[in-house]
């Protein structure tokens, strides 16, 4: 992983929903689902992505690839062919992009169509990035399923027929099938028992090694992260309040919402604090979010300022000079 | 075994692997799933019987000219309303033509009436709904107006108005069932497309860039095409009588094609339908029957393709 070689760069990435509401179908409102992101993912990592449900995770990974378009702000891929804002692109422009970046998903269950075999389901991309014979794309689903340690004659078999890893392991191929350079992988092993989760988690790193991959890697689950992600960015209503090494997150935790996440883990190791810090309240909702900072109502430090100003995200010394918090009562930023 | 292993020095992780691929394929269920979509359809007996009728009164109706011993047409002034015998099955009507073969031939353009107008709805009602609702925004409001228009337009009104415009013929017939029939279809697959739509497969092929129209009719039809079938019986089932109720009426197809609304147009005559009553019971006996024989399959069809039922 080379440091300063992004190969996305978000800035200030907004979605809002508008909400209809009666016969008329007025807005009424909006679900800032991610309100103002600035991310860089650089080439090679693996980013995690963390945060309670709801907090705009998975509608991050879907701007990203465009699958929900930002409302404002810029994606920009960085590739061989230089700089392209994904965000300004149409349809046709994007063909070229699809290639580059791909999505796991989390549902087993609703990520496969229930009336295709394997092979239907798999082949279609290959065929729209000209794979002409159906030889050719038998020959390369087959590939991909043995690279997810399935058989091969798994690619005539329904979805139904298999289980939920299975399932997982055969969504993984398909991200994989038109060589991405980029997956995001939106909660790909949430669903999953917990000795499944690891194999598919421990494949997961053996492909990202064997083709150079980079991971956006989404998931609810601070344990899972720890010893798998480079960096870790934290979410919570939209917004990214906490940025750094993996390592420095666990050992140099700053805003207070990352530390109560981090509490909640059930840990086995004595020398970190184990005591449990409980998050009073819910999420508050992304429809009327909290002034000043979003975490205000539930934090235990809450001072008045942090009902009025919203924080931005700074950057502070940590071990790498590199870890960027959203919070007032953070001391000693280093100044940009 | 596998060029993966080939390509890679096998691990641990591997063999653990290949541990957790034997037990699931020893779990695996050999079931094949068109096999499952058929062995419950045919353990639902209604449905099976339903099928069956349905079969048999298609089967005679398209085999009619061997199977009548009488021209459905030509009067024979010698047997007038005559009751059933061994020469007329169903006796005879008041022109003295054979009703046992206007039975028949009438099954022929009833069920092209029924069957027809049920499919050209179907066709017309998949096109649009399954597109629209797929994509949705401006097109998707547009063709939801449009429905709206065509299903609050009183189709008995709709029928004086076209008859008086065109004349009553069986293309207009089956022309103003489409009309007034396509709405039904296109709101069941539009909203069926709407639940599918957000489903992560779906998400996937978008992410691939694959177009709208390839998505939403190759990929998602599949999986609206049970509610389709069911729909697709039942309003064939509605059609024909409604083919019958206005024939009935006089309105439907012209009187001089036998059909079996237009057979029991002759009931219409109270001395008919006190004293003649082969005329109007057979037939009416066979378009419920045949009504019933495809609600029950139009029913056996939506338990067998209903993923929530287990079978
Ligand atoms: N298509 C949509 N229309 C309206 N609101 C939406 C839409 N998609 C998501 N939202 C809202 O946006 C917010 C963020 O949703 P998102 O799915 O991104 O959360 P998440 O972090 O992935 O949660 P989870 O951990 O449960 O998957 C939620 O409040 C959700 O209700
Ligand atoms: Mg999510």
């Amino acid at each position: 992983m080379q440091p300063n070689d992004p190969i996305l760069t978000l800035r200030d990435v907004q979605v809002h929903f508008p909400i209809k509401s009666g016969i008329l179908k007025r807005t009424s409102g909006h679900v800032r689902a991610v309100d103002g992101v600035d991310l860089d993912v650089y080439r090679g990592e693996v980013l995690g992505l963390v945060g309670e449900s709801g907090c705009g995770k998975t509608t991050l990974g879907k701007a990203i690839l465009q699958l929900v378009r930002a409302t404002n702000g810029t994606v920009t891929y960085q590739g061989d062919g230089g700089e392209t804002e994904l965000t300004t692109l149409d349809d046709a422009g994007l063909f070229a992009f699809r290639k580059r970046l791909q999505i796991v998903f989390q549902d087993p269950h609703s990520s496969l169509n229930p009336a295709f075999t394997i092979f239907g389901s798999l082949e279609d991309p290959l065929r729209h990035y000209g794979v002409k014979t159906r030889k050719e794309r038998r020959k390369i689903v087959g590939d991909l399923l043995e690279a997810v340690n399935m058989r091969r004659e798994s690619m005539d078999r329904y979805p139904h027929e298999f289980s939920g890893g299975q399932r997982q392991r055969i969504g993984i191929a398909r991200a994989l099938s038109i060589q991405p350079e980029l997956v995001v992988c939106d909660e790909a092993v949430s669903a999953l028992d917990v000795s499944i989760q690891a194999q598919v988690l421990q494949l997961l790193m053996d492909l990202k090694r064997e083709k150079n991959l980079t991971y956006v890697f989404i998931t609810h689950d601070l344990s899972v992260t720890e010893f798998l992600c480079d960096r870790i960015a934290v979410m919570y209503l939209g917004k990214i309040v906490e940025l750094c090494d993996a390592e420095e997150l666990y050992s140099n935790t700053l805003h207070p919402y990352t530390e109560a996440l981090l509490s909640a883990i059930p840990v086995a190791d004595l020398d970190r604090k184990s005591q449990r810090i409980v998050l009073e309240g819910d999420v508050p909702s992304p429809v009327n979010p909290p002034s000043g900072c979003p975490f205000h109502p539930r934090c235990r430090y809450a001072q008045p300022v942090c009902r009025t100003d919203v924080p931005q995200l700074r950057r502070y010394r940590g071990k790498s000079g590199q870890h960027l918090a959203a919070c007032h009562l953070i001391d000693h930023p280093l100044a940009d | 075994m596998t060029d993966a292993t080939v390509t890679r020095p096998r691990t641990r992780r591997d063999a653990q692997f290949d541990r957790i691929r034997d037990r699931e394929a020893k779990l695996a269920g050999t079931t094949q799933r068109k096999g499952r979509f058929l062995s419950k359809f045919l353990n639902n007996r209604l449905a099976v019987i339903g099928f069956a009728i349905f079969a048999v009164i298609c089967l005679m109706s398209l085999f009619a000219p061997l199977i009548a011993q009488h021209d459905p047409m030509s009067p024979n002034l010698r047997a007038i309303a005559k009751p059933p015998s061994a020469e007329h099955w169903f006796g005879t009507d008041k022109t003295g033509r054979d009703i046992f073969a206007r039975v028949l031939y009438g099954g022929r353009v009833s069920i092209l009436v029924g069957l027809g107008s049920a499919l050209l709805s179907a066709l017309i009602g998949v096109i649009i709904g399954v597109y629209s609702g797929y994509v949705g925004g401006w097109l998707d409001w547009i063709a939801m107006r449009i429905s709206e228009i065509f299903m609050s337009f009183p189709q008995i009104i709709l029928v004086l108005l076209l008859v008086a415009i065109l004349g009553q013929s069986l293309v207009n017939l089956i022309v103003i069932f489409t009309l007034t029939g396509w709405g039904g279809i296109y709101r069941m697959a539009r909203a069926r497309m709407l639940s599918i739509r957000e489903e992560e497969y779906v998400q996937a092929l978008r992410s691939f860039g694959l177009g709208p129209a390839r998505i939403a009719y190759k990929h998602m039809l599949p999986n609206a095409l049970g509610p389709i079938m069911v729909n697709i019986t039942l309003s064939t089932a509605a059609f024909i009588l409604q083919e019958a109720g206005l024939s009935f009426l006089g309105l439907g197809v012209p009187l001089s094609i036998p059909t079996w609304g237009n057979i029991l147009n002759a009931a219409q005559d109270l001395r008919v339908l006190e004293q003649n009553w082969w005329i109007w019971l057979p037939v009416g006996a066979t378009i419920s029957l045949f009504v019933l024989s495809v609600n029950f399959i139009g029913d056996g069809l939506r338990d067998a393709t209903d993923p929530s039922q287990q079978g």
